[in-house]
């Protein structure tokens, strides 16, 4: 007797397990029951699953009868003319959606020539057992598993069209391509998923080959004149927000140019770009510290507020400024209102992009890299009929990746800029190499890709022929510009006044651990010393008690609060993150006793 | 030319200067020798660390540097379950944190001729190899009715193993007092001679029994002969060092094992200190990196110089430091202050880690040296 579960609740037993289980299946095929029902027979229990819960990965799969696919020719003719629809066919119970457990029962032929009378269930495509990102790789059955992963990753973040309403949303952080194309090399993934509505890439002319070692370690070198004609450019957006907060007492934000007798007043200049609403206008082009929103805000403790005072001289600045670093053009300005009915301003700033060194490029293999030079077309490369690349690419990343794609790509790419089609790259079932390659020939090339090239400089013939072809090319949105840091002054924390810390608060580049034992291990100390004083202090400290005192500056005065005055107080040079560590101890009940001696 | 020499002995370290006496040619004259001599006593001043230069931090840096690179922590012997020994970094660790309790102890045993060329050598090792009751026993029966334990033994293991039921008799003896211990062919069988006896006690016996020691070294529990230079020694899992250099034949002079604490407490702190430089060396050595031998002497003195071995850890050398705040920022920084405020510990900030919290110079290299003045009167 076998138990037979519902959503793993017993409902009932069975004598005949197998033809239950079949049984049900033909009515679901049938349509007589949901096609979300899902059964499994259990082999070591006997027992019977079946499941209706939601959260089950599901994947459609084509029936199979005695060894015969029940899609058929016809099928397919009457899916090109648009008679039948996915959701017919499953209707019809000649696609089913199995779950995992299911499948355990199922014996799913790869391809429909491999069919036999065993088999269940044939895939609809090999395509099918990979994803959405991954089956955007063309000729990805060439390579090692791993290079597709990144490959995949890679291309999420690459910089494209990703919305067409683009304009009238306020993104924060995005970037948007400049002359993106549709691949010349596709899978089928791209016609299913319209990839030509969303493009994220350029077809560039990739030339495989070393250039004064600037494409050492994944660096790759750009043309100067491909990037004045468009290529990697990119507008990059970012919305600044502004709300007028309510506070406590009925105050409130006011968005407006600020008045000079506020607090925190930064200087005329840095209000010129405001209107009279104390918003910017559109297509003003501002730089770091200028204000885009000006803004004032109610004093932070309403106990300051003392009679004497004018009320616009209590209110603080608050105004939004652009970043530290940031430059642009005002896009696009929005006033509106938030869901607590506070009065709610955006500003977007768009600034574009333009390749520089530094900025990261990849192909769809994961190969990625960042420019490392960017070339005047003069001194490019050329080929015998003075074609220049967009971009030269090492050698040396291929042996080691093992990334066979991307070569079959530059030559696939090739035949279809030649030939003038799109060449199929799908995973599993793209173009023969072969195939490519005779068609290269007979576009009047060498048909494993290579060509004869000069030194751009001075015009010598290069020994070795070199590996060019046309490729698609993803400009990645981490880009210099957005990263470059540096510091030499700047802002402090408030507790242990030593240097912020991220690039977002302008902060310091942390000597760490390490770093400071090297320092040591040379012996230098009082180098050390100057490195690690960024929060040196002079306190005062009392020699008989050896706490630290007080220095009183309108008397010009230091005394003791324990010791009074009548002792002898010194000044010592301290880090303050010690004379905090020392404060710490006291409110222990430790009692931390400096005792002073001369230094020399 | 021996005078000559002589004249060097407080200049040059021995070691040094046997080198030289070996390597001189022997037609070098007396004023070549003499003109050798001087340079290598330069050379010999030159190589010294400068005072102020910052050893720890350099051997520090340059045993933990190629730890970064150390893969692959256990190496197995071919043919021999169970028996594999702990290399890499966790051998390293384990050396320098003075672990008491070592992960695979295990010892090599050099012999003596002529089993050092091969004669007997599986026998001896055999012999050395601890056999524990439980190893020939294939099975204790608990007789409930008749509140005996059954011992029944496996014949053909005691055969390999060379063991007679006279052996095991014999030591079962000191263990089963106040019992009756009757032999059979293949089983002893063991019965109280009180008359109040219970389960209880019956099964006490029986776990007490299965680790009682019957031939070979206590403590080694798998023995593999190799081969190695033209020569036969035996390498051990299970380290038993004191008994194994009572035996005859093997040539104690070279028998080590890795046990750090075993080489201290039968040779001294000397001892210890070098089996320290040899295990690390070898470790840093078998992974194909180099490291400077005094960068390792260094420390294994360090680990030494009281007398005991000590590791490196808050409760070993860290624990000697004179400087509250060093220690605080070691481990337990709370536990360290706690104590030294309860006995109003005074900080003399004379080394690094203290000087830099205060960011005052660190007393090594160029903050080493200050200025004396004379102060006229």
């Amino acid at each position: 007797m076998s138990e037979i579960y519902l959503n793993n609740k017993l409902v009932g037993e069975s004598q005949n397990p197998k033809e239950f289980v079949d049984q049900l299946r033909e009515e679901r095929r049938k349509g007589s029951l949901s096609a979300n029902v899902n059964v499994f027979y259990d082999e070591a229990t006997t027992n019977v699953y079946a499941s209706t819960e939601k959260g089950r990965v599901r994947r459609p799969v084509i029936i199979v009868k005695d060894g015969k696919s029940l899609l058929t020719e016809d099928h397919l003719k009457r899916i090109e003319s648009n008679e039948v629809q996915w959701k017919d066919l499953v209707e019809e119970g000649i696609i089913e959606y199995i779950d995992s457990s299911e499948e355990e029962n199922c014996f799913v032929a790869f391809t429909p020539q491999e069919l036999t009378p065993e088999h269940t269930h044939v895939e609809i495509s090999p395509l099918v057992m990979l994803g959405l990102c991954s089956s955007l790789v063309p000729f990805g059955n060439f390579n090692q598993s791993t290079r597709l992963n990144a490959g995949s990753k890679n291309q999420k973040q690459a910089v494209g069209l990703y919305v067409s309403n683009y304009p009238v949303r306020l993104d924060m952080d995005v970037n948007v391509l400049h002359y993106a194309q549709k691949p010349l090399v596709q899978t089928i993934m791209h016609d299913v998923w319209g990839y030509d509505k969303h493009p994220a890439g350029q077809n560039i002319i990739v030339a495989v080959m070393s250039y004064k070692g600037y494409n050492m370690e994944d660096a790759i070198i750009l043309n100067q004149g491909s990037i004045d004609r468009g290529l990697g450019r990119s507008t990059y957006f970012r919305p600044s927000i502004a709300e007028e907060l309510r506070y406590a007492g009925g105050l409130i934000d006011e968005v407006s140019i600020p008045d000079k007798e506020v607090k925190g007043y930064k200087t005329e200049k840095d209000y010129r770009f405001l209107e009279q609403d104390g918003i910017i206008y559109p297509e003003a082009i501002v730089k770091e510290g200028d204000v885009i929103i000006g803004k004032t805000s109610p004093p932070r403790f309403l106990s300051s507020l003392d009679e004497y005072s004018i009320a616009t001289a209590t209110r603080r600045e608050s105004s939004l400024g652009l970043r530290h670093g940031e430059k642009g053009v005002i896009d696009f300005v929005l006033i509106t209102e938030n869901e607590e009915g506070n009065r709610l301003i955006q500003v977007r700033v768009r600034d574009t992009k333009v390749p520089e060194i530094g900025d990261k490029f990849t192909s769809r293999h994961g190969q990625k890299g960042i420019v490392g030079m960017i070339v005047p077309p003069s001194d490019m490369p050329f080929s015998a009929s003075g074609m220049t690349p967009d971009l030269i690419f090492s050698p040396h990343g291929i042996p080691s990746r093992m990334t066979i794609s991307h070569l079959i790509e530059l030559v696939g790419g090739k035949t279809g800029a030649l030939s003038g089609r799109t060449i199929d790259g799908t995973t599993f079932q793209a173009e023969s190499e072969d195939d490519l390659r005779n068609e290269l020939l007979n576009n009047g090339f060498r048909e494993n890709g290579t060509e004869t090239f000069y030194n751009g400089e001075t015009g010598e013939r290069l020994e070795a022929k070199i590996f060019v072809g046309n490729m698609y090319y993803l400009k990645l949105k981490h880009m210099v510009t957005n990263k470059l840091h540096a510091r030499a002054r700047g802002p402090i924390q408030l507790l242990t006044r030593q240097p912020t810390e991220g690039r977002a608060k302008e902060g310091g580049l942390r000597l760490g651990e390490m770093e400071k034992d090297t320092f040591i291990a040379h012996g230098a100390s009082l180098l050390l010393k100057e490195r690690f004083n960024s929060d040196n202090t002079a306190v005062p400290v009392c020699e008989s008690c050896g706490l630290l005192a007080v220095h009183d500056d309108f008397r010009n005065k230091s005394y003791c609060p324990l010791c009074s005055d009548n002792v002898e107080i010194s000044m010592v040079e301290m880090s303050y993150a010690f004379k905090l560590i020392l404060d710490e101890f006291k409110s222990l009940g430790i009692y931390p006793k400096l005792s002073l001696a001369s230094k020399y | 030319m021996a005078d000559i020499f002589k004249e060097y002995e407080g200049k040059l370290p021995q070691k040094i200067l046997t080198d030289l006496k070996q390597f001189m040619p022997a037609k070098a004259s007396q004023t070549k020798i003499k003109q050798i001599c001087e340079q290598v006593v330069k050379e010999y001043n030159e190589s010294k660390a400068d005072p102020g230069e910052c050893i720890g931090n350099i051997s520090a840096e340059s045993i933990g540097e190629p730890g970064t690179q150390m893969t692959l922590n256990t190496f197995h012997f071919a043919g021999v379950a169970e028996m594999n020994v702990t290399v890499g970094l966790p051998r390293i660790i384990e050396i320098l944190d003075g672990r008491k309790e070592l992960k695979t102890p295990s010892m090599e045993i050099y012999l003596k001729k002529p089993h050092s060329q091969g004669t007997d050598i599986k026998k001896l090792a055999l012999s050395i190899k601890e056999t524990t009751l439980d190893d020939i026993t294939s099975e204790f029966q608990i007789n409930i009715v008749d509140l005996s334990v059954e011992i029944m033994l496996d014949k053909q293991i005691m055969k390999d193993a060379g063991i007679t039921n006279t052996i095991v008799a014999n030591a079962l003896k000191k263990y089963t007092k106040g019992y009756n211990l009757k032999q059979q062919d293949d089983s002893f069988v063991i019965k109280s001679k009180s008359k109040d006896a219970n389960l209880n006690d019956l099964y006490k016996i029986k776990e007490k029994l299965k680790p009682v020691h019957l031939k070979g070294i206590k403590g080694v529990t798998q023995v593999l002969p190799v081969k190695r230079d033209n020569e036969y020694l035996i390498i051990t899992a299970g380290s038993n060092l004191k008994d194994v250099l009572k035996l005859d034949v093997v040539d104690a002079s070279r028998t080590v094992t890795n046990n750090i604490y075993e080489i201290a407490d039968l040779f001294g702190i000397e001892a210890a200190r070098q089996s320290i430089i040899n295990e690390v060396f070898g470790v840093i050595e078998n992974q194909g990196l180099n490291v400077d031998i005094r960068h390792i002497m260094l420390v294994a003195d360090t680990m030494c110089n009281s007398g005991i071995v000590k590791g490196i850890t808050r409760y070993g050398i860290v624990s000697q430091k004179s400087s509250v705040l060093a220690k605080a920022s070691f481990e337990t920084p709370l536990k360290h202050i706690i104590n030294s405020a309860l006995i109003g510990e005074v900080d003399p900030l004379d080394s690094v880690v203290e000087n830099v919290m205060i960011n005052q110079p660190v007393p090594i290299g160029t903050g080493l040296p200050s200025l004396v003045t004379k102060i006229k009167k």
